[in-house]
């Protein structure tokens, strides 16, 4: 690939980025929601924390449930985008624009993950202030690795999710039946050794994960390099079947005629 | 016969080629007993587009129009049959085939509401990769184009449905296709918005560009196709110049009675007469239009007259059958 077409491409990406952040960022009641949902999420989980006064364990709480926010955001918005996509008649021109779909899928999963991640800072400011919840962090720039990490490799099992809701018209019940039991595979509000034996395997296999285990290293003064590294390796592998899977499920959707909805 | 080579050539230069296409839809019924039944939407399509020409296909809804469309764009994959953009096949070839094609349909569709004209254009000029250090020239030439220079900074969703499609047009002709496929793009809009799109798909002729149209006002066919093919049931049933399918009429004239409260028995014996192909009754308010599809040469005002009796009768016209006398006969015979 000439640096040309790398240029072109990255800024294919960029501006598709700028323009479905936009979209999402346009409506005020949608907005409004994407900050206020999480903030609810994480109100409901410190008061049943609360009840024990136990500090450390609301700081653990305080932690997972900002990222709760990213979580919802792209599970739930990435299967459902697509569909409204579907339903506006813009699907058909994105997949027959000749532009690979995955570098079409991409800024938009990137996009909702970046509403995500304003959720992370407005939850974790109001766990401050709401519930006294300190914030200690022994290194800051990890911490803040740690972050995108959680928000690049959520956006990453959006796209996978995305590419799933492009084949199956009723694929967005799968992003909404998948936000809760997150919260609890993902370790964000309760320890994964707390859970079932038999759900660990999947828990370990999803990246956020390892994303909060990554963040809770770099606040304890711990080192997050062996979870950043698994994290990223998991999302690089939702990317990459993402795309092999793209592809495939394109061409039955081009097969089964459930592009369009008529 | 052609040989090899001059074949090949054949299929590189025209701009597309449908062969015997066909597409089936399955459908389900029942809830706890499911039936399933395949429905043949499109059955053996065949025709070809050559470079520079405008061709329509018309048909009823349902007959296969927009399917076979979207076989062409690559959006749906043929049951059986093969098909070609510009030497490009559309099943193995598809990102060629959309390279060099654009696709515009009718509606509200389509568009980013939430997003002003010219960033709808912006976004899709990056997926169908215009050269970014021309996308500025080419939105405001094609802005010009449809008449939307000064309203593209407006948000779509505050855009009239003649201006969704103007920008639409503007949108599929970002990349510069050279075959543009054209879904209904007429399809509710006023008269003068529909004038001013019939200017625009015209404009395209005049730059060369292939045009495949579908649409369902008949004089718009008649003034922008230079073939068009009749498509009923997912077969073509006609194919030809507007002027061939008109002389394809059975009857070579059409004789229209205004009446006022004409009874049907007397429309029906209307039928009776020898130089008469068919009668039609078109209610017009309180008027009922009685047409007659007659004989070429044949000369029966006063027999229908006569007919008619004491039925208060207005004006009276003869004239040579347009395209939708063909097409409805075509479509219902």
């Amino acid at each position: 690939m000439t640096v040309d077409r790398v240029s072109a491409r990255l800024r294919q990406l960029w501006l598709c980025y700028r323009l479905q952040l936009k979209i999402l960022l346009i409506s005020p009641f949608e907005g409004f929601l994407g900050i206020v949902f999480p903030l609810m999420f994480a109100t409901a989980t410190l008061m049943v924390y609360r009840v024990n006064g136990d500090q450390a364990a609301m700081a653990y709480a305080g932690l997972g449930a900002a990222v709760m926010g990213v979580w919802t955001s792209v599970t739930v918005s990435a299967s459902t985008l697509l569909n409204r996509e579907r339903w506006a008649g813009t699907l058909e021109l994105l997949v027959a624009a000749p532009t690979p779909f995955s570098m079409v899928l991409i800024p938009i999963t990137t996009a909702m993950a970046t509403v995500g991640l304003v959720s992370v800072v407005v939850t974790l400011v109001w766990n401050r202030l709401v519930f006294g919840v300190r914030l200690e962090v022994e290194s800051w720039p990890l911490f803040a690795l740690g972050v995108l990490a959680a928000t690049v490799t959520i956006a990453m099992f959006g796209f996978l999710l995305s590419v799933v809701a492009v084949r199956y018209r009723t694929a967005w019940a799968l992003g909404a039946s998948l936000e809760y039991p997150g919260w609890l595979l993902c370790g964000f509000v309760v320890p994964i050794a707390l859970l079932p034996v038999v759900l660990h395997p999947i828990s370990y296999a999803l990246a956020p994960t390892w994303a909060v285990e990554a963040m809770r290293s770099a606040a304890s003064g711990e080192s997050p390099w062996g979870e950043l590294g698994i994290c990223l390796a998991l999302g690089s592998a939702y990317a990459v079947l993402a795309a092999y899977l793209g592809v495939r499920l394109i061409d039955s959707a081009r097969r089964n005629a459930t592009l369009a909805l008529t | 016969m052609p040989s090899g080579p001059l074949a090949v050539r054949f299929l590189v230069v025209t701009a597309v080629v449908a062969r015997d296409l066909r597409r089936s839809f399955r459908t389900t019924q029942g809830r706890l007993k499911r039936t399933r039944q395949d429905v043949e939407a499109v059955r053996g399509v065949s025709f070809t587009i050559e470079p520079g020409e405008t061709f329509g296909l018309l048909g009823p809804n349902g007959a296969g129009k927009t399917t076979t469309i979207k076989m062409l764009i690559t959006l749906l994959l043929p049951t059986s049959g093969s098909a070609s953009v510009l030497g490009h096949d559309v099943v193995t070839d598809v990102r060629e085939v959309r390279r060099r094609i654009g696709y515009v349909f009718g509606g509200d569709r389509g568009l980013y509401d939430r997003l002003s004209g010219l960033d709808n254009l912006r976004y899709f000029a990056e997926l169908y990769g215009v050269d970014p250090r021309e996308q500025r020239q080419r939105i405001g030439t094609l802005l010009e184009l449809v008449g939307m220079t000064g309203r593209e900074g407006e948000r779509v969703e505050g855009y009239s449905r003649g201006m969704r499609q103007r920008l639409h047009i503007a949108r599929g002709l970002l990349h510069d296709p050279e075959v543009v496929f054209l879904d209904e793009p007429s399809i509710g809009i006023d008269p003068v918005g529909a004038r001013e799109l019939r200017a625009t798909i015209a404009s395209l002729k005049d730059q060369g560009k292939t045009v495949l149209l579908t649409t369902h006002y008949m004089f718009e066919a008649d003034e922008l196709c230079d073939r068009i093919a009749v498509i009923r049931a997912g077969e073509i049933v006609a194919e030809g110049t507007p002027d061939q399918l008109k002389r394809g009429v059975p009857s070579g004239r059409v004789l229209e009675v205004e009446t006022y409260g004409v009874p049907e028995a007397v429309v029906a014996g209307m039928s009776e007469l020898s130089a008469v192909r068919s009668v039609g009754v078109e209610d017009r308010g309180q008027l009922q239009v009685l047409v007659l599809q007659c004989d070429a040469d044949s000369e029966v005002t006063q027999q229908v007259l006569a007919r008619l009796g004491d039925v208060r009768v207005g004006r009276v016209a003869a004239r040579e059958p347009t395209l939708e006398d063909a097409y409805v006969q075509l479509v219902t015979g």
